[in-house]
């Protein structure tokens, strides 16, 4: 994986509360056996009319708002399924960062799992935020993951919290399964003290 | 110190103490698996060179993108989408590969991921279990720590049988009281998750309690456990007692003899302590509730029966309003009114939430000598190719098809609508599933989530009808 330090990137604005993994992907493209091709079904239901063309009104559509990399959206983002297809498709489509006041547990693991970088602020630095880009469709952000921070248009900067170990993984480009797999001795001696049998092998 | 159920469960699987720098390694008991989040993973462990560690701690199913159409002449239940035959077949490859027992679609023991667990005895008190599937949280319901993990998480277990896990916070979650008859655990979770919101849970593990929560059936606390995930919790349990022992009893793959003898006896000490104190606490009366429906875009947006659509004005903030004004515009409801006696089109009956042999012995006894609405299509799909033999031999698909009703294959079927079991655009259905987001049974589709006992009652009239008046008929 590519280690991420610090990127600037526009930002766009969802500011819809709990949007669900099935609006960020829908199942019908959760048919595939590998991750390619996942950002075209991203947000269809907002991105696309009835009869396929582009919704011109969908955020993401907008032509200010091409080229976003940082995606503000609302509270409990990525609630619902546990579809890892959720961030592979946000990042697929380009996006770097989700800015929100809370993350649905399992989709924030997801993401950081792929250096898509979920960002919690609180409400006052996300309501800034919706009014930044709603004044200047072009804002930009900056996040410094080294430092934990997110720097507004303004020059505020506000930190974020984050889990160490991710944290540490993805600014050093370093995956967890690797670390995982040095814990083997750890692994085995715990296997041989467990009163759990069970054999899936009937 | 004091211990909940939880930190019996989560101590007892540290191979590896979280430390400021790094998770807690956790050790997993128990993988199940299917075709829909599970490829991927493979691909990585075959990139790397890594092998499965625990194949006998794995087990796959088929149960997302398969079909529930009917068997042909020979025997087989056709899949027709290409797409879902090439990722069968990878699962099947998968398995084969790497040494993993696969319930093969349309066999004995096939079906939702959720409810073979449980039924063949897998699914143990105090043991880690996880899915790449955020119902996961089914299993808590035996006292096991259960929940959805995604891919790569899916690829970590498959190479190590650990996940890195920090610690979450508990959640006392209290119901008391009693349940009026045509209330339903469905009900209590649809309640639960309405009072708190889809995002309450968040960060927490529940852990469900209370007179009402003790006088359940295992069936009943999985569906509760089952929905923890709508309330925003990655996990929900409940301490085993003697209604989990006797259910695991003589199970499959539960142990047998003195070692059930013994695994009853540490089963025993995995109830929370007296002392133990949890993070946040939630309550609900249970003996307040009515039967509960949804009107809206995400499982908490759910009313008594018999309430009225939630107005604006109702809602504490810009956000609910927006919220709800976008929900009842896809819905096409109006606030203020009533939802009983709206019409609707479709009733769907299964999914991982309420498809086990009780929800469909309660369904069969109402649909008895009747028949379902005109114009209405009724879909009763089993949980597992168990619960629909069980069921035949009881005869209550007779009762369903003479009512009117489809008899279908085991599988998650219209829940996800992944395949063609899906709710026209436009529609309404009265689901017994655990998702009612835009879309999450076909495009357009308006999902009302509700009990068995509410779906039926209003598979009888074609219209949104309280289960109560059901028993009032007796
Ligand atoms: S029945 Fe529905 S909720 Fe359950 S596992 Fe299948 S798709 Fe998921």
């Amino acid at each position: 994986m590519e280690p991420i330090t610090t990127f600037a990137g526009k930002a766009v604005a969802l500011p819809i509360d709990n949007v669900d993994t099935d609006q960020v992907i829908p199942a019908k493209y959760l048919k595939v056996t590998d991750k390619s091709g996942l950002a075209e079904g991203l947000f269809t239901v907002w991105r696309y009319l009835p009869d396929g063309t582009p919704n011109p009104d969908f955020a993401l559509n907008r032509p200010e708002a091409a080229g976003a990399t940082v995606l503000v959206a609302g509270r409990n983002f990525g609630c619902g399924s546990s579809r890892e297809h959720a961030p592979w498709a946000l990042a697929g489509y380009g996006f770097k960062a989700i800015i929100s006041p809370y993350f649905a547990d399992i989709f924030r693991g997801n993401a950081l799992k792929i250096g898509l970088l979920p960002v919690t602020v609180d409400e006052e630095t996300y309501h800034e935020l919706l009014s930044h880009i709603e004044e200047d469709p072009e804002t930009s952000v900056t996040i410094d993951l080294a430092a934990q921070q997110v720097i507004l248009p303004g020059g505020r900067a506000v930190s974020f919290p984050i889990d160490n170990f991710a944290r540490h993984c993805l600014l050093n480009g370093i995956d967890q399964l690797g670390f995982l797999m040095q814990q083997d001795e750890d692994i085995c001696s715990y296997e041989a003290a467990s009163p759990i049998t069970l054999n899936t092998h009937l | 110190m004091p211990k909940t159920l939880f930190d019996h469960v989560w101590d007892a699987h540290i191979v590896r103490p979280e430390t400021p720098d790094t998770p807690a390694v956790l050790y997993i008991d128990l993988h199940l698996i299917h075709e829909v989040t599970s490829p991927q993973a493979f691909t990585e462990l075959r990139q790397r060179g890594l092998r499965v560690r625990r194949p006998d701690r794995t087990l796959a199913t088929m149960d997302h993108s398969t079909p529930t159409t009917p068997r042909n002449a020979l025997g087989i239940i056709p899949v027709i989408d290409p797409q879902a035959i090439a990722q069968l077949d990878q699962l099947r490859k998968n398995c084969a590969d790497f040494g993993i027992p696969l319930f093969e679609l349309g066999s004995a023991n096939q079906g939702i991921v959720h409810v073979i667990g449980p039924e063949q005895g897998l699914t143990q008190p105090g043991m880690t279990i996880v899915c790449g599937d955020s119902h996961t949280s089914t299993h808590g319901a035996f006292g096991a720590l259960a929940f959805g993990i995604g891919t790569s998480e899916v690829g970590h277990v498959l190479a190590s049988q650990c996940l890195l896990q920090s610690r979450p916070k508990t959640c006392a979650v209290r119901i008391e009281g009693q349940l009026h008859p045509g209330v339903t655990a469905k009900d209590i979770i649809l309640a639960l998750i309405a009072k708190y919101g889809v995002g309450g849970g968040t960060g927490h593990v529940f852990e469900y309690m209370g007179e009402a929560m003790r006088a359940l059936s295992m069936e009943e606390r999985m569906t509760i456990c089952n929905m923890s995930i709508e309330g925003g919790a990655r996990a929900g349990m409940v301490a085993p007692d003697e209604t989990t022992f006797a259910y695991i009893a003589g199970r499959p793959y539960a142990p047998k003899g003195a070692d059930f003898d013994a695994a009853v006896a540490r089963w025993r000490t995995l109830p929370s302590d007296p002392e133990a104190v949890f993070d946040k606490e939630m309550f609900l009366d249970a003996t307040s509730l009515a039967p509960m429906i949804t009107y809206g875009t995400n499982p908490g947006m759910g009313i008594p029966i018999d309430a009225p659509v939630p107005t604006p004005e109702q809602m504490p903030d810009a956000g609910s309003r927006q919220e709800l004004d976008a929900a009842l515009s896809y819905m096409k409801l109006e606030p203020g009114k009533p939802l009983l006696g709206h019409p609707i089109d479709v009733v769907f009956i299964g999914s991982c939430t309420n498809s086990r042999i009780n929800d469909l012995r309660q369904v069969a006894h109402h649909l008895r000598g009747r028949k379902v609405a005109d114009g209405i299509r009724v879909m009763v799909v089993p949980g597992s190719q168990q619960v629909k033999r069980q069921a035949e031999e009881e005869g209550l698909d007779t009762i369903f098809k003479a009512a009117g009703a489809e008899w279908r294959e085991a599988g998650c079927s219209a829940c996800l609508g992944m395949n063609a079991d899906q709710v026209p655009p436009g529609k309404y259905a009265v689901s017994t599933s655990n998702r009612n987001f835009v879309g999450r049974q076909g495009p357009g589709a308006r999902t009302l989530l509700a009990s068995p006992l509410t779906a039926v009652a209003s598979a009888l009239t074609g219209v949104v009808t309280d289960p109560r008046t059901l028993l009032d008929q007796e």
